[in-house]
Protein backbone atom coordinates (compact mmCIF):
# COMPACT_ATOMS: atom_id res chain seq x y z
CA UNK A 1 0.00 0.00 0.00
CA UNK A 2 2.66 2.22 0.62
CA UNK A 3 3.62 1.60 -2.87
CA UNK A 4 0.41 2.31 -3.85
CA UNK A 5 0.26 5.93 -1.95
CA UNK A 6 3.75 6.88 -3.04
CA UNK A 7 2.99 6.42 -6.81
CA UNK A 8 0.06 8.52 -6.28
CA UNK A 9 2.03 11.18 -4.83
CA UNK A 10 4.36 11.32 -7.43
CA UNK A 11 1.41 11.14 -9.93
CA UNK A 12 0.06 14.21 -8.46
CA UNK A 13 3.90 15.92 -8.35
CA UNK A 14 3.90 14.93 -11.86
CA UNK A 15 0.97 16.50 -12.64
CA UNK A 16 2.27 19.83 -12.81
CA UNK A 17 4.52 18.43 -15.07
CA UNK A 18 1.65 17.74 -17.04
CA UNK A 19 -0.66 21.13 -16.46
CA UNK A 20 2.87 23.04 -18.41
CA UNK A 21 2.76 20.46 -20.94
CA UNK A 22 -1.05 20.82 -21.22
CA UNK A 23 -0.47 24.84 -21.72
CA UNK A 24 2.45 24.58 -24.21
CA UNK A 25 1.06 21.68 -25.90
CA UNK A 26 -2.71 22.26 -26.03
CA UNK A 27 -3.03 26.11 -25.89
CA UNK A 28 -0.10 27.00 -28.03
CA UNK A 29 -0.01 23.49 -30.00
CA UNK A 30 3.58 22.69 -29.65
CA UNK A 31 5.17 20.76 -27.74
CA UNK A 32 8.16 22.89 -25.54
CA UNK A 33 10.83 20.59 -25.10
CA UNK A 34 12.28 23.18 -23.10
CA UNK A 35 10.63 21.57 -20.41
CA UNK A 36 13.02 18.64 -20.37
CA UNK A 37 15.77 21.06 -19.41
CA UNK A 38 13.44 23.52 -17.07
CA UNK A 39 12.61 20.34 -14.98
CA UNK A 40 16.04 19.79 -13.89
CA UNK A 41 16.56 23.43 -13.60
CA UNK A 42 14.01 23.46 -11.31
CA UNK A 43 15.36 20.53 -9.04
CA UNK A 44 18.91 21.79 -9.18
CA UNK A 45 18.16 25.69 -8.39
CA UNK A 46 15.88 23.77 -5.07
CA UNK A 47 18.60 21.46 -4.38
CA UNK A 48 21.24 24.01 -4.86
CA UNK A 49 19.29 26.62 -2.40
CA UNK A 50 18.36 23.80 0.50
CA UNK A 51 21.76 22.28 1.00
CA UNK A 52 23.03 25.60 1.03
CA UNK A 53 20.72 26.32 3.98
CA UNK A 54 18.07 28.12 2.54
CA UNK A 55 14.35 27.75 3.48
CA UNK A 56 12.40 24.64 1.19
CA UNK A 57 9.67 26.90 0.59
CA UNK A 58 11.74 29.40 -0.77
CA UNK A 59 13.76 27.17 -2.91
CA UNK A 60 10.82 25.63 -4.36
CA UNK A 61 9.45 29.28 -5.09
CA UNK A 62 12.84 29.90 -6.88
CA UNK A 63 12.72 27.07 -8.40
CA UNK A 64 9.20 28.33 -10.05
CA UNK A 65 10.87 31.79 -11.10
CA UNK A 66 13.66 29.85 -12.48
CA UNK A 67 11.47 27.66 -14.52
CA UNK A 68 9.44 30.40 -15.50
CA UNK A 69 12.92 32.33 -16.88
CA UNK A 70 13.45 29.36 -18.81
CA UNK A 71 10.32 29.14 -20.76
CA UNK A 72 10.59 33.16 -21.23
CA UNK A 73 13.79 32.64 -23.00
CA UNK A 74 12.52 30.41 -25.24
CA UNK A 75 9.22 32.24 -26.38
CA UNK A 76 11.64 34.98 -26.45
CA UNK A 77 13.64 33.52 -29.28
CA UNK A 78 11.00 32.11 -30.36
CA UNK A 79 9.08 35.54 -30.79
CA UNK A 80 12.15 37.82 -31.69
CA UNK A 81 14.17 35.73 -33.72
CA UNK A 82 11.39 34.08 -35.48
CA UNK A 83 12.95 31.11 -34.97
CA UNK A 84 10.77 27.77 -34.99
CA UNK A 85 8.96 26.65 -31.39
CA UNK A 86 10.78 23.41 -31.14
CA UNK A 87 14.21 24.61 -32.36
CA UNK A 88 13.98 27.45 -29.73
CA UNK A 89 12.92 24.86 -27.04
CA UNK A 90 15.98 22.58 -28.10
CA UNK A 91 18.44 25.41 -27.76
CA UNK A 92 16.78 26.23 -24.51
CA UNK A 93 17.04 22.75 -23.49
CA UNK A 94 20.38 21.76 -24.52
CA UNK A 95 21.71 25.36 -22.87
CA UNK A 96 20.11 24.67 -19.35
CA UNK A 97 21.98 20.98 -19.37
CA UNK A 98 25.27 22.87 -18.89
CA UNK A 99 23.12 25.27 -16.58
CA UNK A 100 22.14 22.72 -14.18
CA UNK A 101 25.52 21.34 -13.44
CA UNK A 102 26.80 24.97 -13.11
CA UNK A 103 23.99 25.28 -10.69
CA UNK A 104 24.42 21.75 -8.53
CA UNK A 105 28.00 21.63 -9.39
CA UNK A 106 27.94 17.72 -9.96
CA UNK A 107 26.14 15.45 -12.04
CA UNK A 108 23.99 14.45 -8.46
CA UNK A 109 23.08 16.87 -5.64
CA UNK A 110 21.37 14.66 -2.19
CA UNK A 111 19.28 15.86 -0.04
CA UNK A 112 19.59 13.04 2.83
CA UNK A 113 19.62 14.96 5.97
CA UNK A 114 18.27 18.16 4.71
CA UNK A 115 15.34 20.14 5.34
CA UNK A 116 12.69 20.02 2.47
CA UNK A 117 9.23 20.30 2.08
CA UNK A 118 8.18 16.52 3.11
CA UNK A 119 10.15 16.69 6.34
CA UNK A 120 8.47 19.53 7.20
CA UNK A 121 5.06 16.98 6.67
CA UNK A 122 6.89 13.78 8.76
CA UNK A 123 7.64 16.51 11.45
CA UNK A 124 4.31 17.91 10.88
CA UNK A 125 2.30 14.63 11.34
CA UNK A 126 4.36 13.18 14.31
CA UNK A 127 3.41 16.68 15.75
CA UNK A 128 -0.55 16.25 14.89
CA UNK A 129 -0.68 11.94 14.74
CA UNK A 130 1.90 11.14 17.60
CA UNK A 131 5.60 10.29 16.20
CA UNK A 132 5.68 7.10 13.67
CA UNK A 133 1.54 6.77 13.81
CA UNK A 134 0.42 3.89 11.71
CA UNK A 135 -3.18 4.70 10.50
CA UNK A 136 -5.24 1.79 8.73
CA UNK A 137 -6.78 2.15 5.99
CA UNK A 138 -9.29 0.45 4.44
CA UNK A 139 -7.39 -3.04 6.30
CA UNK A 140 -3.99 -1.77 4.90
CA UNK A 141 -1.48 -0.37 7.56
CA UNK A 142 0.10 2.99 6.37
CA UNK A 143 2.15 5.58 7.85
CA UNK A 144 0.38 8.65 9.39
CA UNK A 145 3.13 10.92 7.41
CA UNK A 146 2.65 9.30 4.03
CA UNK A 147 -0.87 10.28 4.34
CA UNK A 148 -0.46 14.13 5.28
CA UNK A 149 2.50 13.78 2.11
CA UNK A 150 -0.23 12.57 0.09
CA UNK A 151 -2.59 15.00 1.07
CA UNK A 152 -0.52 18.23 0.64
CA UNK A 153 0.55 17.40 -2.84
CA UNK A 154 -3.20 16.60 -3.23
CA UNK A 155 -4.22 20.51 -2.05
CA UNK A 156 -0.76 22.04 -4.02
CA UNK A 157 -2.04 20.40 -7.46
CA UNK A 158 -5.77 21.28 -6.64
CA UNK A 159 -4.74 25.04 -6.26
CA UNK A 160 -2.90 25.35 -9.17
CA UNK A 161 -5.72 23.57 -11.60
CA UNK A 162 -8.27 26.07 -10.12
CA UNK A 163 -5.85 29.25 -10.45
CA UNK A 164 -4.96 27.54 -14.11
CA UNK A 165 -8.80 27.46 -14.10
CA UNK A 166 -9.81 30.84 -13.18
CA UNK A 167 -7.01 32.33 -15.29
CA UNK A 168 -7.92 30.88 -18.44
CA UNK A 169 -10.93 32.31 -18.27
CA UNK A 170 -10.01 35.96 -17.59
CA UNK A 171 -9.58 38.56 -20.17
CA UNK A 172 -5.97 38.01 -20.10
CA UNK A 173 -6.51 34.04 -20.17
CA UNK A 174 -9.04 34.13 -22.93
CA UNK A 175 -6.37 36.40 -25.27
CA UNK A 176 -3.74 34.02 -24.25
CA UNK A 177 -6.44 30.76 -25.63
CA UNK A 178 -7.15 32.64 -28.51
CA UNK A 179 -3.46 33.38 -29.23
CA UNK A 180 -2.63 29.91 -29.68
CA UNK A 181 -6.40 29.38 -31.58
CA UNK A 182 -5.73 31.94 -34.05
CA UNK A 183 -3.22 34.37 -33.70
CA UNK A 184 -4.19 36.47 -36.85
CA UNK A 185 -7.62 37.44 -35.29
CA UNK A 186 -6.48 38.02 -32.02
CA UNK A 187 -3.60 40.66 -33.60
CA UNK A 188 -6.53 42.04 -35.19
CA UNK A 189 -8.54 42.64 -31.99
CA UNK A 190 -5.03 44.70 -30.35
CA UNK A 191 -3.29 41.77 -28.12
CA UNK A 192 0.66 41.88 -28.59
CA UNK A 193 0.70 38.26 -29.52
CA UNK A 194 4.69 37.87 -29.02
CA UNK A 195 3.97 38.73 -24.98
CA UNK A 196 1.07 36.32 -24.87
CA UNK A 197 3.67 33.92 -26.10
CA UNK A 198 6.40 34.56 -23.56
CA UNK A 199 4.31 34.60 -20.91
CA UNK A 200 2.38 31.38 -21.58
CA UNK A 201 5.47 29.29 -22.28
CA UNK A 202 6.92 30.96 -19.30
CA UNK A 203 3.97 29.90 -16.93
CA UNK A 204 3.87 26.43 -18.61
CA UNK A 205 7.76 26.07 -17.81
CA UNK A 206 6.91 27.34 -14.35
CA UNK A 207 4.96 24.56 -13.65
CA UNK A 208 7.22 22.41 -14.87
CA UNK A 209 9.93 23.43 -12.94
CA UNK A 210 7.95 23.22 -9.95
CA UNK A 211 7.28 19.87 -10.50
CA UNK A 212 11.24 19.28 -10.97
CA UNK A 213 11.45 21.26 -7.90
CA UNK A 214 8.74 18.67 -5.76
CA UNK A 215 9.85 15.96 -6.85
CA UNK A 216 13.61 16.63 -5.60
CA UNK A 217 12.59 16.90 -2.59
CA UNK A 218 10.01 14.32 -2.45
CA UNK A 219 12.68 11.40 -3.90
CA UNK A 220 15.78 13.16 -1.71
CA UNK A 221 17.78 13.92 -4.59
CA UNK A 222 18.75 15.70 -7.86
CA UNK A 223 20.29 14.50 -10.67
CA UNK A 224 21.33 16.32 -13.93
CA UNK A 225 19.57 13.17 -16.12
CA UNK A 226 16.16 13.45 -14.37
CA UNK A 227 14.26 15.66 -16.83
CA UNK A 228 15.32 13.38 -19.71
CA UNK A 229 11.78 11.80 -21.35
CA UNK A 230 9.62 14.02 -19.01
CA UNK A 231 8.43 15.50 -22.54
CA UNK A 232 6.95 12.73 -23.55
CA UNK A 233 5.61 11.64 -20.44
CA UNK A 234 4.06 15.15 -20.08
CA UNK A 235 2.57 14.44 -23.01
CA UNK A 236 1.50 10.82 -22.32
CA UNK A 237 -0.09 12.20 -19.43
CA UNK A 238 -2.21 15.17 -21.59
CA UNK A 239 -3.01 12.76 -24.10
CA UNK A 240 -4.12 9.77 -21.38
CA UNK A 241 -6.56 12.61 -20.07
CA UNK A 242 -8.30 13.76 -23.26
CA UNK A 243 -9.36 9.91 -23.66
CA UNK A 244 -10.61 9.79 -20.03
CA UNK A 245 -12.60 13.12 -20.86
CA UNK A 246 -13.20 12.96 -24.71
CA UNK A 247 -15.26 16.15 -24.34
CA UNK A 248 -13.25 19.55 -25.48
CA UNK A 249 -14.33 21.69 -22.57
CA UNK A 250 -11.60 23.95 -20.28
CA UNK A 251 -11.97 22.47 -16.99
CA UNK A 252 -12.44 19.04 -17.80
CA UNK A 253 -9.28 19.13 -19.88
CA UNK A 254 -7.30 20.27 -17.10
CA UNK A 255 -8.73 17.81 -14.62
CA UNK A 256 -8.05 15.39 -17.40
CA UNK A 257 -4.52 16.24 -17.33
CA UNK A 258 -4.19 15.83 -13.27
CA UNK A 259 -6.10 12.56 -13.68
CA UNK A 260 -4.08 10.85 -16.72
CA UNK A 261 -0.74 12.21 -15.01
CA UNK A 262 -1.71 10.20 -11.99
CA UNK A 263 -3.25 6.93 -13.84
CA UNK A 264 0.37 6.69 -16.22
CA UNK A 265 2.28 6.78 -13.01
CA UNK A 266 0.26 4.32 -11.22
CA UNK A 267 0.41 2.09 -14.29
CA UNK A 268 4.29 2.56 -14.88
CA UNK A 269 4.57 1.33 -11.10
CA UNK A 270 2.33 -1.83 -11.72
CA UNK A 271 3.75 -2.46 -14.62
CA UNK A 272 7.72 -2.03 -13.21
CA UNK A 273 6.52 -3.97 -10.19
CA UNK A 274 5.36 -6.84 -12.70
CA UNK A 275 8.79 -6.98 -13.61
CA UNK A 276 8.87 -4.36 -16.53
CA UNK A 277 13.00 -4.06 -17.31
CA UNK A 278 13.19 -0.28 -16.23
CA UNK A 279 15.20 0.88 -19.10
CA UNK A 280 12.51 -0.03 -21.21
CA UNK A 281 10.46 1.97 -20.08
CA UNK A 282 11.20 5.14 -21.83
CA UNK A 283 10.72 3.11 -25.31
CA UNK A 284 7.24 1.69 -24.14
CA UNK A 285 6.43 5.37 -22.91
CA UNK A 286 7.30 6.69 -26.65
CA UNK A 287 5.83 3.97 -28.58
CA UNK A 288 2.56 4.80 -26.29
CA UNK A 289 2.55 8.38 -26.92
CA UNK A 290 2.94 7.58 -30.59
CA UNK A 291 -0.20 5.31 -30.97
CA UNK A 292 -1.79 7.97 -29.07
CA UNK A 293 -1.53 10.25 -31.37
CA UNK A 294 -1.96 8.02 -34.36
CA UNK A 295 -4.79 6.18 -33.80
CA UNK A 296 -7.53 8.30 -33.60
CA UNK A 297 -6.85 9.71 -36.81
CA UNK A 298 -6.65 5.84 -37.90
CA UNK A 299 -10.01 4.61 -36.35
CA UNK A 300 -11.69 7.58 -38.27
CA UNK A 301 -9.94 6.59 -41.55
CA UNK A 302 -11.08 2.72 -41.04
CA UNK A 303 -14.45 4.37 -40.65
CA UNK A 304 -14.57 6.12 -43.48
CA UNK A 305 -13.39 3.47 -45.89
CA UNK A 306 -16.13 0.82 -44.23
CA UNK A 307 -19.03 3.33 -44.95
CA UNK A 308 -17.46 3.83 -48.20
CA UNK A 309 -17.71 0.29 -48.95
CA UNK B 1 -9.47 61.11 -41.43
CA UNK B 2 -7.10 58.71 -43.35
CA UNK B 3 -4.37 59.96 -45.34
CA UNK B 4 -1.74 57.52 -47.09
CA UNK B 5 0.83 59.37 -49.13
CA UNK B 6 3.07 57.85 -51.59
CA UNK B 7 3.39 54.12 -50.02
CA UNK B 8 5.59 52.06 -51.44
CA UNK B 9 6.06 48.26 -50.99
CA UNK B 10 7.90 45.50 -53.00
CA UNK B 11 7.90 41.64 -51.78
CA UNK B 12 11.01 39.54 -52.16
CA UNK B 13 13.04 42.34 -53.19
CA UNK B 14 16.38 41.13 -55.18
CA UNK B 15 14.71 37.84 -56.22
CA UNK B 16 13.33 36.73 -59.31
CA UNK B 17 9.77 36.84 -57.92
CA UNK B 18 9.95 40.74 -57.14
CA UNK B 19 6.62 42.14 -56.56
CA UNK B 20 6.30 45.79 -56.76
CA UNK B 21 3.04 45.36 -55.14
CA UNK B 22 2.47 48.87 -54.29
CA UNK B 23 4.18 52.20 -56.44
CA UNK B 24 3.07 55.60 -55.01
CA UNK B 25 0.09 55.43 -53.61
CA UNK B 26 -2.33 58.24 -52.21
CA UNK B 27 -5.40 58.11 -50.99
CA UNK B 28 -7.24 60.31 -48.68
CA UNK B 29 -10.40 58.99 -47.00
CA UNK B 30 -12.68 61.28 -45.26
CA UNK B 31 -14.87 60.68 -41.67
CA UNK B 32 -17.77 58.37 -42.67
CA UNK B 33 -17.14 57.73 -45.98
CA UNK B 34 -17.36 53.98 -47.44
CA UNK B 35 -14.57 53.36 -50.72
CA UNK B 36 -15.13 49.92 -52.34
CA UNK B 37 -11.54 49.29 -53.47
CA UNK B 38 -11.78 47.27 -57.06
CA UNK B 39 -9.04 45.72 -59.10
CA UNK B 40 -7.61 42.58 -60.85
CA UNK B 41 -5.67 39.91 -58.89
CA UNK B 42 -2.36 40.66 -58.08
CA UNK B 43 -3.42 44.63 -58.42
CA UNK B 44 -2.29 45.66 -54.79
CA UNK B 45 -5.64 45.85 -53.31
CA UNK B 46 -5.18 43.56 -50.65
CA UNK B 47 -1.87 44.39 -49.29
CA UNK B 48 -2.84 48.26 -49.33
CA UNK B 49 -5.14 47.03 -46.77
CA UNK B 50 -2.79 45.20 -44.83
CA UNK B 51 -0.48 48.11 -45.28
CA UNK B 52 -3.07 50.25 -43.15
CA UNK B 53 -3.94 47.28 -40.91
CA UNK B 54 0.00 47.02 -40.05
CA UNK B 55 0.65 43.83 -41.16
CA UNK B 56 3.68 44.79 -42.52
CA UNK B 57 5.55 48.27 -42.79
CA UNK B 58 5.38 50.35 -46.31
CA UNK B 59 9.06 50.48 -47.84
CA UNK B 60 8.45 54.05 -48.03
CA UNK B 61 5.17 56.72 -47.45
CA UNK B 62 3.24 57.45 -44.63
CA UNK B 63 0.09 56.09 -43.24
CA UNK B 64 -1.61 58.69 -41.19
CA UNK B 65 -4.75 57.91 -39.08
CA UNK B 66 -7.05 60.67 -37.08
CA UNK B 67 -3.84 62.73 -37.04
CA UNK B 68 -1.79 59.88 -35.61
CA UNK B 69 1.24 58.65 -37.93
CA UNK B 70 0.78 55.41 -37.51
CA UNK B 71 3.22 54.48 -40.14
CA UNK B 72 5.78 52.55 -37.72
CA UNK B 73 2.91 50.97 -35.44
CA UNK B 74 2.71 47.10 -34.63
CA UNK B 75 -0.41 45.31 -35.93
CA UNK B 76 -1.91 44.95 -32.17
CA UNK B 77 -1.16 48.96 -31.67
CA UNK B 78 -3.28 49.88 -34.73
CA UNK B 79 -6.26 47.57 -33.44
CA UNK B 80 -7.44 50.16 -31.35
CA UNK B 81 -8.50 52.27 -33.88
CA UNK B 82 -9.30 49.37 -37.13
CA UNK B 83 -11.11 46.75 -37.35
CA UNK B 84 -11.21 44.47 -39.48
CA UNK B 85 -13.05 41.52 -41.38
CA UNK B 86 -11.22 38.91 -43.50
CA UNK B 87 -11.51 36.81 -46.88
CA UNK B 88 -10.86 33.39 -45.39
CA UNK B 89 -13.72 32.81 -42.88
CA UNK B 90 -12.25 31.16 -40.51
CA UNK B 91 -9.09 33.84 -39.95
CA UNK B 92 -11.40 36.28 -38.06
CA UNK B 93 -12.80 34.24 -35.15
CA UNK B 94 -10.80 31.83 -32.81
CA UNK B 95 -12.42 28.34 -33.78
CA UNK B 96 -11.78 26.69 -30.67
CA UNK B 97 -13.03 28.95 -28.73
CA UNK B 98 -17.22 29.51 -27.92
CA UNK B 99 -19.06 32.40 -30.10
CA UNK B 100 -19.46 34.13 -26.29
CA UNK B 101 -15.61 33.58 -26.15
CA UNK B 102 -14.81 35.27 -29.42
CA UNK B 103 -17.48 38.10 -29.03
CA UNK B 104 -15.78 39.12 -25.75
CA UNK B 105 -12.55 38.95 -26.86
CA UNK B 106 -13.89 41.46 -29.58
CA UNK B 107 -15.54 43.77 -27.02
CA UNK B 108 -12.13 44.82 -25.48
CA UNK B 109 -10.35 45.11 -28.84
CA UNK B 110 -7.70 47.43 -28.59
CA UNK B 111 -7.81 47.96 -24.46
CA UNK B 112 -6.02 46.87 -21.76
CA UNK B 113 -6.90 43.42 -20.70
CA UNK B 114 -6.79 42.36 -17.44
CA UNK B 115 -7.59 39.68 -14.72
CA UNK B 116 -11.12 40.94 -14.82
CA UNK B 117 -13.28 37.78 -15.84
CA UNK B 118 -13.32 37.46 -19.78
CA UNK B 119 -17.28 36.69 -20.39
CA UNK B 120 -19.01 38.21 -17.09
CA UNK B 121 -22.92 37.59 -16.65
CA UNK B 122 -23.87 41.29 -17.86
CA UNK B 123 -22.21 40.62 -20.94
CA UNK B 124 -23.63 37.45 -21.91
CA UNK B 125 -27.57 38.85 -22.14
CA UNK B 126 -26.04 42.08 -23.85
CA UNK B 127 -24.10 39.41 -26.71
CA UNK B 128 -27.55 37.41 -26.85
CA UNK B 129 -29.36 40.66 -27.64
CA UNK B 130 -26.80 41.35 -30.36
CA UNK B 131 -26.42 38.07 -31.68
CA UNK B 132 -30.59 37.79 -32.03
CA UNK B 133 -30.04 41.35 -34.39
CA UNK B 134 -28.45 38.70 -36.76
CA UNK B 135 -31.21 36.79 -37.10
CA UNK B 136 -29.41 33.41 -37.31
CA UNK B 137 -30.62 31.48 -34.66
CA UNK B 138 -27.10 31.68 -32.90
CA UNK B 139 -27.99 33.68 -29.65
CA UNK B 140 -28.92 30.33 -28.30
CA UNK B 141 -25.73 28.47 -29.26
CA UNK B 142 -23.26 31.01 -27.27
CA UNK B 143 -21.13 28.18 -26.37
CA UNK B 144 -21.10 26.73 -29.21
CA UNK B 145 -16.86 26.84 -30.58
CA UNK B 146 -17.07 28.67 -33.33
CA UNK B 147 -15.74 26.08 -35.52
CA UNK B 148 -18.48 24.26 -35.36
CA UNK B 149 -20.27 27.30 -37.35
CA UNK B 150 -20.34 27.72 -41.44
CA UNK B 151 -18.29 29.80 -43.03
CA UNK B 152 -21.03 32.71 -43.62
CA UNK B 153 -21.87 32.31 -39.98
CA UNK B 154 -18.07 32.75 -38.92
CA UNK B 155 -18.18 35.94 -41.12
CA UNK B 156 -21.39 37.51 -40.22
CA UNK B 157 -19.93 37.04 -36.50
CA UNK B 158 -16.91 38.38 -37.45
CA UNK B 159 -18.80 41.93 -38.80
CA UNK B 160 -20.29 41.84 -35.54
CA UNK B 161 -16.94 41.31 -33.74
CA UNK B 162 -14.95 44.10 -36.18
CA UNK B 163 -18.07 46.46 -35.21
CA UNK B 164 -18.64 45.92 -31.41
CA UNK B 165 -16.59 49.01 -30.26
CA UNK B 166 -16.58 51.70 -33.09
CA UNK B 167 -13.73 51.20 -34.98
CA UNK B 168 -12.54 54.76 -36.45
CA UNK B 169 -12.06 52.51 -39.96
CA UNK B 170 -13.33 49.36 -40.41
CA UNK B 171 -11.20 47.31 -43.34
CA UNK B 172 -13.47 44.58 -45.31
CA UNK B 173 -10.94 41.92 -47.17
CA UNK B 174 -13.66 40.85 -50.22
CA UNK B 175 -15.15 39.35 -46.83
CA UNK B 176 -17.66 37.74 -49.52
CA UNK B 177 -15.23 35.97 -52.13
CA UNK B 178 -15.46 32.87 -50.02
CA UNK B 179 -19.23 32.13 -49.38
CA UNK B 180 -21.82 31.01 -52.07
CA UNK B 181 -23.92 33.41 -53.38
CA UNK B 182 -26.80 33.18 -50.92
CA UNK B 183 -24.72 33.77 -48.50
CA UNK B 184 -22.63 36.36 -49.67
CA UNK B 185 -25.81 38.27 -50.36
CA UNK B 186 -26.95 38.39 -46.54
CA UNK B 187 -23.32 39.09 -45.43
CA UNK B 188 -23.32 42.26 -47.61
CA UNK B 189 -26.74 43.20 -46.15
CA UNK B 190 -25.45 42.93 -42.99
CA UNK B 191 -22.44 44.97 -43.90
CA UNK B 192 -24.13 47.85 -45.42
CA UNK B 193 -26.97 47.86 -42.09
CA UNK B 194 -23.77 47.85 -39.62
CA UNK B 195 -22.00 50.60 -41.94
CA UNK B 196 -24.52 52.99 -42.34
CA UNK B 197 -26.48 52.41 -38.15
CA UNK B 198 -22.37 53.22 -36.88
CA UNK B 199 -21.87 55.49 -39.90
CA UNK B 200 -18.68 54.07 -40.42
CA UNK B 201 -15.30 55.02 -42.25
CA UNK B 202 -15.16 51.67 -44.65
CA UNK B 203 -12.56 50.44 -46.91
CA UNK B 204 -14.08 47.60 -48.74
CA UNK B 205 -12.15 45.34 -51.25
CA UNK B 206 -14.26 43.61 -53.66
CA UNK B 207 -13.83 41.65 -56.91
CA UNK B 208 -17.57 42.01 -57.43
CA UNK B 209 -18.91 45.09 -59.34
CA UNK B 210 -22.12 44.42 -58.48
CA UNK B 211 -21.11 45.21 -54.99
CA UNK B 212 -18.98 48.18 -56.03
CA UNK B 213 -21.58 49.86 -58.31
CA UNK B 214 -24.38 49.52 -55.20
CA UNK B 215 -22.32 49.88 -51.97
CA UNK B 216 -20.49 53.07 -50.61
CA UNK B 217 -19.86 56.73 -52.08
CA UNK B 218 -16.66 56.14 -53.45
CA UNK B 219 -15.05 53.61 -55.93
CA UNK B 220 -11.20 53.43 -56.59
CA UNK B 221 -9.88 51.46 -59.26
CA UNK B 222 -6.25 49.14 -58.52
CA UNK B 223 -4.08 48.15 -61.17
CA UNK B 224 -0.40 46.78 -61.18
CA UNK B 225 0.13 48.60 -57.48
CA UNK B 226 -1.44 51.65 -58.62
CA UNK B 227 -4.31 53.50 -58.39
CA UNK B 228 -6.02 54.37 -61.64
CA UNK B 229 -9.51 55.78 -61.40
CA UNK B 230 -10.51 57.03 -58.41
CA UNK B 231 -15.00 58.06 -58.75
CA UNK B 232 -16.69 59.66 -55.97
CA UNK B 233 -20.22 61.83 -55.63
CA UNK B 234 -22.40 62.02 -58.43
CA UNK B 235 -19.87 60.13 -60.56
CA UNK B 236 -19.91 57.31 -58.32
CA UNK B 237 -23.82 57.19 -58.47
CA UNK B 238 -23.48 56.77 -62.12
CA UNK B 239 -21.73 53.94 -62.51
CA UNK B 240 -22.72 51.12 -63.89
CA UNK B 241 -21.30 47.69 -64.03
CA UNK B 242 -20.63 48.11 -67.68
CA UNK B 243 -18.81 51.60 -67.15
CA UNK B 244 -16.37 49.47 -65.10
CA UNK B 245 -15.50 46.47 -67.20
CA UNK B 246 -14.96 49.11 -70.37
CA UNK B 247 -12.39 50.60 -67.70
CA UNK B 248 -10.86 47.18 -66.90
CA UNK B 249 -10.68 46.04 -70.33
CA UNK B 250 -9.33 49.49 -71.26
CA UNK B 251 -6.54 49.12 -68.33
CA UNK B 252 -5.71 45.66 -70.14
CA UNK B 253 -5.39 47.07 -73.24
CA UNK B 254 -3.03 49.85 -72.48
CA UNK B 255 -0.74 46.65 -70.48
CA UNK B 256 -0.95 44.80 -73.85
CA UNK B 257 0.34 47.86 -75.90
CA UNK B 258 3.15 48.80 -73.05
CA UNK B 259 4.51 45.38 -73.69
CA UNK B 260 4.21 45.66 -77.77
CA UNK B 261 6.00 49.19 -77.48
CA UNK B 262 8.49 47.78 -75.16
CA UNK B 263 9.14 44.75 -77.25
CA UNK B 264 9.42 47.28 -79.91
CA UNK B 265 11.66 49.93 -78.33
CA UNK B 266 14.24 46.78 -76.50
CA UNK B 267 15.30 45.08 -79.55
CA UNK B 268 14.98 41.00 -78.97
CA UNK B 269 18.59 39.45 -78.10
CA UNK B 270 18.40 36.08 -80.17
Amino acid sequence: MTFLIGSITIGLILALLSLGIFISFRIFNFPDITAEGSFTFGAAITAAFITSGTNPAIATILAFTGGMLAGATTGFIHTRFKINPLLSGILVMTALYSVNLHVMGKSNLPLLNQRTLFTWFGKWSDHISGPGKIVNLIGWSVTAADLWTLLFCFLVILAFSLLLLWFFRTNIGTAMRATGDNDQMIRALGVNTKWMIIFGVALSNGLVALAGSMLAQFQGFADVQMGIGMLVWGLASVIIGEALISENKLGLLVAGAVMGAVLFRLLVAIALRWGMNPNDLKLITAAFVFLALVLPGFMKHTKKIRLTK
Amino acid sequence: MLELSCLYKTFNTGSTNEVNALKDVSLSVEEGSFVCILGTNGSGKSTLLNAIAGNFFPDAGRVILNGNNITKWPEHKRACHIGRVFQNPFSGTAPGMSIGENLALAAKRGKRRGLGWGLPAAMVRELKTRVKDLDMGLEDRLDTPIGKLSGGQRQALTLLMSSWLRPDLLLLDEHTAALDPTTATKVIELTEKIVCEGKLTTLMVTHSMQQAVKLGDRIVMMHQGKIRYDFRGEEKKKMKVTDLLFLFEELRRKDQMDLGAAELLIPKKD
